[in-house]
């Protein structure tokens, strides 16, 4: 287990190759061709996923966790921490996802974005993006980890934002960012706890001195508290209650960004970093229920909001925050392979969705009302087909890739806790309701929308390429589309026979033998997931096929509660009445007007008149005649002489 | 042996440059633009000479280095006793590195008085520099005084419209300030009969200075007076940003970027230094003060409707967590306190010129007179949000080191001043990016900004640097703080055996 017999993998590249690609789009590629932007950004994300592969080829000749020192960053007396690169399974799986999905949404945006005057600045942005977020999963210590963490957050800021003379746009990128900073403040936090009581924030040194620490019994102890920290920055990060608010309005920016950072990477790092702590957890019971609690009511009050929006994309981000919730749910009840599992499988499916939903969009210029669609699948039947596949999976209807990790997830939570199952489970009926809901309100049925004219109806610098026709997407948005349909439909193969959670025992620990009885019982749990998937999709089938008129007449009969659900239940206006408001009208009102001006200056100002004749004196200084400053010197040499004189004769 | 000669001298040399050259431009004759390329060419000079401090420092030696001690005067025993630490050091090339940049952005900007101008722009230079230099106190109190005057005479003739009130307020407040420090500083000569910072310490930390322990309560209160004024403390700060909005820009880059600092300076060397035991004593309160100005100041920031003002109440944001790092005698929370006071030079000073570069063009700092403004300056929109998140503290740029350390070294302290401290990365980003959304996004609202030009020459080169110098601290800034740490281990070598004692009660 010496790491010196490491072979020198060199993992900084990774990182590094996406920062140049940034760089050069962004300092360059203004002046450059379409075709040239194209080529940087394709080759540095690509050849990030190469020499991914090329790591993961070498993988099972390295006893890990294998360790690159890539340099000094802060070193100070009693604390130092480096840019350092650290690989195990956990990383491993979490660095081919994000190159993997990463160029995939890479090579979709070039044929998304094509017609964008700021083409190269998107390409920079997502490059960026794609450094940091490899920073992140590659980090070897906590403090580098937040480097990524900010930085995938400046990046999202800059991404949804990318439409910038949208007030709409700036405003959620502003909004994005400035919520996560609420979660990094928990984070900042839990790292003073480490570095205050282990002197370090280097993985192994931490994890090194936490696992011969005992189980934390009671609900507060310090693991206990840094845990609970920690989950306060995942709750930023990967939006769960109450960090969630901004995701849904981050869909502002560009859909292949929504892909990546808001369903695919960017949002799953609190579930990495969460994992990636999991000796911490492990031994800080409080918190990790803290962890389930979250996750599980996160995942079933995204969900319901899910029902009742008509933004393809709106409901699109509540599921991914449902979808998270089950991660999260995962983790909480101690089964962080399963969390990274579904982490996977649902990069693969919920991408999926957002470049197909782009692929719709692109098809109806710029509409984003599935109101406004139907009937599409006869116009684009390869974005149809696909989106059929990412929903059967996330839907959970099996073989396909959420099936397994989701139904890991269940059996796992169930062990713990029959609520979190129940919950789960209910959780998944919506789930396959309003996913099928947003299949067949999009594909099936008669065309709703206009038929758009070149550059449709919708304003400057939104998803508009419209031309005559709902048409079908170019090849090069085709193929990244029908690459994650495949890997929906057998990725969750990995999982058959317990082959991922293997595979990331090192990390994790073994699973525990699970005897017949249990084996029987699991069989069950697993029956009725299906069925309530199989019962969602009949009753999407029901209600937006069968008989298009009747949600209308529920939405209805339900009245305020309805009208609650398409309010997101509010929550927005409630944190801008009990939080915001507030803190801008007492920082105007109390502090600055008050406190600032009709108090502390003002008993200034008081004084100062009270001298007043003395400051009239001075201001004749500022005559503006250099005659007189140097009559101001001497007369000012003059008063040091005389102190001098004073001090001599007192020295004598 | 010729780096020991110029060792001995290049203090002087790098002190005095400025001033030399102001007194060369006073005798050159009134044609603007080669008084302009002399200023900018003195002050590189000067800079260029202060790189030889850095290069040549020796890392792991704590003490005071390129010393140079001669008797000036012999009664009263005053030394010209110069002097740097690892400390001191890089206040001095923070000082060197801006005023070139001072000189570029005044370039155009000022069109009357253009000598006066940059006579009084170097004299200014030479006065700070003087007073991160000066190892006797009598010199200290010389250069501290000396830089009101410039300061003032640059905000009183070259600022915009309530110059004088301005000039007057700055003035008078912080040299009455000053006065209690003068008296300390007096009663200390009368006591051991030097000026000398290090006979001084050295004196009263081996108890050889008779009625100390009565009197030292209050020599303590009597520098920090002043240096609470200068920093600014809350709630001593009221002067800041009406000197700010009235300041040229050039002025407001060398007051936030250096001015400010030579009150944490102080803090540090004198009230740290002389009377560690009293600082012990008072930290808890001088620690709630600089929590306050921390939180109090970004929440006024955020609400301000000028730009200038906005960038103004940051500052007292900011400094607070430099008084935060020095007075949680810890290892990190001084390293950290010292890297905020180099990190918030360099993005406030950018943060400055850059809102200058807006005035000329629109000649009000408004909010709300812009918006959409990145669709028409690019180039100087990308170059204002980096120093934005530079200022923010984004990782990998300079602002975090500092904030970061000084937080891990306050949170050691006590947990609590960790937590409060630590919601300024909140706040900090509100407000700014608030700010940056309002200038910068959304449509061109008012038509006048339609034809706004983007960055010119003299502009890039004034805010580049700056940009530049962010990213370098941010990735690098174990090249600042190889230097740092040792001076700050030796600065906090006598607060072990104070500890016992003020504990101890």
């Amino acid at each position: 287990m010496n790491p010196n017999l490491n072979p020198n993998l060199n993992l900084w590249v990774i990182p590094i190759l996406p920062l140049a690609g940034a760089a050069i789009n962004g300092f360059l590629g203004k002046k450059a061709s379409r075709a040239g932007v194209t080529a940087v950004a394709l080759f540095f994300s690509g050849a990030a996923f190469a020499w991914a592969l090329l790591v993961a080829a070498r993988f099972s000749s390295l006893s890990l966790p294998y360790h690159e020192f890539f340099a000094h960053w802060i070193r100070i007396t009693g604390f130092s921490a480096d840019f350092a690169f650290y690989l195990d399974q956990l990383s491993l799986v979490m660095l081919l996802v994000v190159t993997g999905v990463g160029f995939l949404i890479h090579v979709y945006s070039v044929g998304y974005m094509w017609d964008d005057p700021s083409y190269y600045r998107f390409f920079s942005y997502l490059n960026l993006f794609m450094f940091f977020m490899l920073t992140l999963v590659l980090a070897g210590n906590y403090l580098q980890m937040f480097i990524g963490w900010e930085g995938v957050g400046l990046a999202s800021y800059l991404l949804i934002g990318f439409w910038f003379t949208k007030d709409s746009a700036a405003s959620a990128g502003k909004k994005a960012f400035i919520v996560n900073r609420i979660g990094d403040f928990g984070f900042l936090i839990a790292l003073f706890l480490l570095i205050k009581h282990f002197g370090s924030l280097n993985f192994d040194q931490v994890f090194g001195a936490v696992v011969p620490l005992p189980v934390e019994t009671a609900d507060a102890g310090l693991l206990t508290a840094i845990g609970i920290l920690l989950m306060v920055g995942a709750c930023g990060k990967s939006a769960q209650i109450p960090l969630y608010v901004w995701l849904p309005d981050a869909m502002e920016g560009p859909t292949p960004v929504s892909a990546l950072i808001h369903a695919a990477t960017m949002v799953t790092a609190g579930v990495y970093m969460v994992s990636r702590s999991h000796v911490i957890f492990e031994r800080a019971p409080f918190a990790l229920t803290v962890v389930a609690i979250i996750g599980t009511l996160t995942a079933f009050f995204a969900a319901t909001i899910g029902i009742a929006q008509t933004d393809i994309k709106k409901v699109l981000a509540y599921s991914t925050i449902s979808q998270l919730g089950y991660m999260f749910m995962a983790c909480g009840v101690g089964a962080f392979s399963a969390g990274i599992f579904h982490l996977m499988t649902h990069a693969f499916f919920k991408g999926l969705l957002f470049l197909g939903a782009g692929s719709v969009i692109h098809a109806v210029g710029g509409e984003q009302d599935m109101r406004k669609m139907g009937g599409l699948k006869s116009f684009i039947p390869v974005t149809f087909g696909t989106m059929l596949i990412a929903t059967l999976a996330i839907a959970g209807v099996p073989p396909l890739a959420g099936f397994w990790s989701k139904d890991e997830i269940l059996w796992k939570a169930y062990q713990v806790s029959p609520v979190y199952w129940g919950i789960g489970v209910v959780t998944a009926f919506i789930t396959s309701f309003y996913m099928f809901r947003l299949l067949f309100m999009t594909f099936f049925g008669d065309y709703r929308g206009a038929k758009v004219d070149a550059h449709g109806h919708s304003s400057h610098g939104h998803d508009a390429h419209g031309r005559g026709e709902p048409h079908e997407s170019p090849m090069v948005m085709l193929v990244p589309l029908m690459i994650l349909a495949l890997l929906s439909l057998v990725g969750g193969f990995v999982g058959w026979g317990n082959h991922f959670e293997n595979f990331l025992a090192p990390v994790f620990g073994t699973a525990e033998a699970v005897d017949s009885a249990s084996h029987s019982t699991e069989l069950l749990l697993m029956g009725v997931s299906v069925a309530v998937a199989l019962f969602g999709w009949w009753l999407a089938y029901l209600l937006y096929c069968k008989r298009p008129e009747l949600p209308q007449k529920i939405a209805d009969s339900l009245g305020s509660l309805y009208q609650t659900v398409v309010h997101k239940y509010y929550i927005d206006e409630l944190y801008a009445a009990v939080f915001v408001k507030p803190l801008i009208d007492g920082s105007m009102r109390i502090l600055w007007q008050d406190v600032d001006r009709k108090i502390i200056d003002a008993a200034v100002n008081d004084a100062g008149d009270g001298a007043k004749h003395v400051s009239d004196e001075v201001r004749h200084m500022q005559s503006g005649n250099i005659r007189s400053y140097a009559g101001w010197i001497s007369a000012g040499a003059g008063v040091v002489i005389a102190l001098m004189i004073w001090m001599w004769t007192k020295a004598r | 042996m010729k780096t020991d000669d110029l060792n001995s001298i290049i203090l002087t040399l790098v002190t005095f440059a400025p001033l030399a050259g102001g007194l060369l431009l006073m005798l050159l004759p009134r044609r603007d633009r080669d008084i302009r390329i002399f200023a900018l060419v003195i002050s590189l000079l000067t800079f260029v000479l202060s790189l030889h401090l850095p290069v040549y420092f020796h890392r792991s030696h704590p003490g005071f280095q390129y010393e140079i001690d001669r008797q000036w005067v012999s009664t009263p025993n005053i030394h010209y006793h110069m002097g740097v630490d690892g400390i001191s050091l890089w206040l001095v090339v923070l000082t060197t590195f801006l005023t070139p940049l001072c000189v570029l952005i005044s370039w155009n900007s000022i069109h009357e008085r253009v000598k006066e101008f940059f006579i009084l722009l170097l004299i200014l230079e030479t006065a700070l520099i003087g007073v991160f230099t000066s190892l006797d106190l009598f010199l200290f109190y010389f250069f501290w005084e000396a830089t009101l005057i410039p300061m003032a005479l640059l905000i009183g003739i070259f600022g915009h419209e309530r110059k004088v009130y301005a000039a007057v307020k700055f003035f008078m407040y912080t040299m009455i300030g000053s006065v209690f420090m003068l008296a300390a500083i007096l009663w200390l000569y009368a006591h051991t009969g030097s000026f000398d910072f290090v006979v001084i310490r050295d004196q009263i930390a081996s108890g050889g200075v008779p009625s100390f322990p009565a009197a030292a309560q209050w020599l303590f209160l009597g520098f920090f007076l002043a240096f609470a004024v200068k920093v600014p403390l809350f709630p001593f700060h009221t002067w800041l940003p009406d000197a700010h909005v009235e300041a040229p820009t050039a002025g407001s880059v060398l007051l936030a970027g250096v001015l400010l600092k030579m009150g944490t300076y102080g803090l540090l060397r004198f009230n740290l230094g002389l009377f560690p035991e009293q600082a012990r004593r008072n930290a808890s309160w001088i620690m709630t003060l600089a929590l306050i100005g921390i939180i109090y100041g970004a929440l006024v920031a955020m609400v301000q409707p000028n730009m200038k003002k906005l960038i103004a109440y940051s500052s007292v944001s900011h400094l607070g967590f430099v008084v935060l790092g020095i007075f949680s005698f810890t290892q990190a929370g001084l390293n950290g306190a010292i890297f905020v006071m180099l990190a918030h030079g360099i993005s406030t000073g950018g943060l400055f010129m850059l809102a200058g570069i807006l005035h000329e063009r629109r000649h009000t700092y408004e909010i709300s007179e812009f918006g959409g403004l990145a669709s028409r300056m690019p180039v100087y929109a990308a170059s204002y949000l980096v120093i934005v998140l530079a200022s923010a503290g984004l990782p990998l740029l300079n602002g975090f080191i500092g904030e970061f350390l000084v937080l891990s070294g306050a949170f050691q302290d006590k947990a609590v001043y960790g937590i409060l401290g630590a919601t300024g990365i909140i706040w900090s980003a509100v407000y700014l990016l608030w700010m940056y959304q309002r200038v910068f996004y959304g449509k061109v609202t008012h038509p006048v900004n339609n034809s706004l030009r983007d960055l010119s020459g003299f502009e890039k080169w004034a805010v580049w640097p700056c940009a530049a110098a962010a990213l370098v601290m941010g990735v690098a800034p174990i090249m600042w703080l190889g230097a740092i740490d040792p001076a700050v281990r030796a600065a906090l070598a006598p607060f072990a055996q104070v500890v016992g004692k003020v504990v101890g009660q």
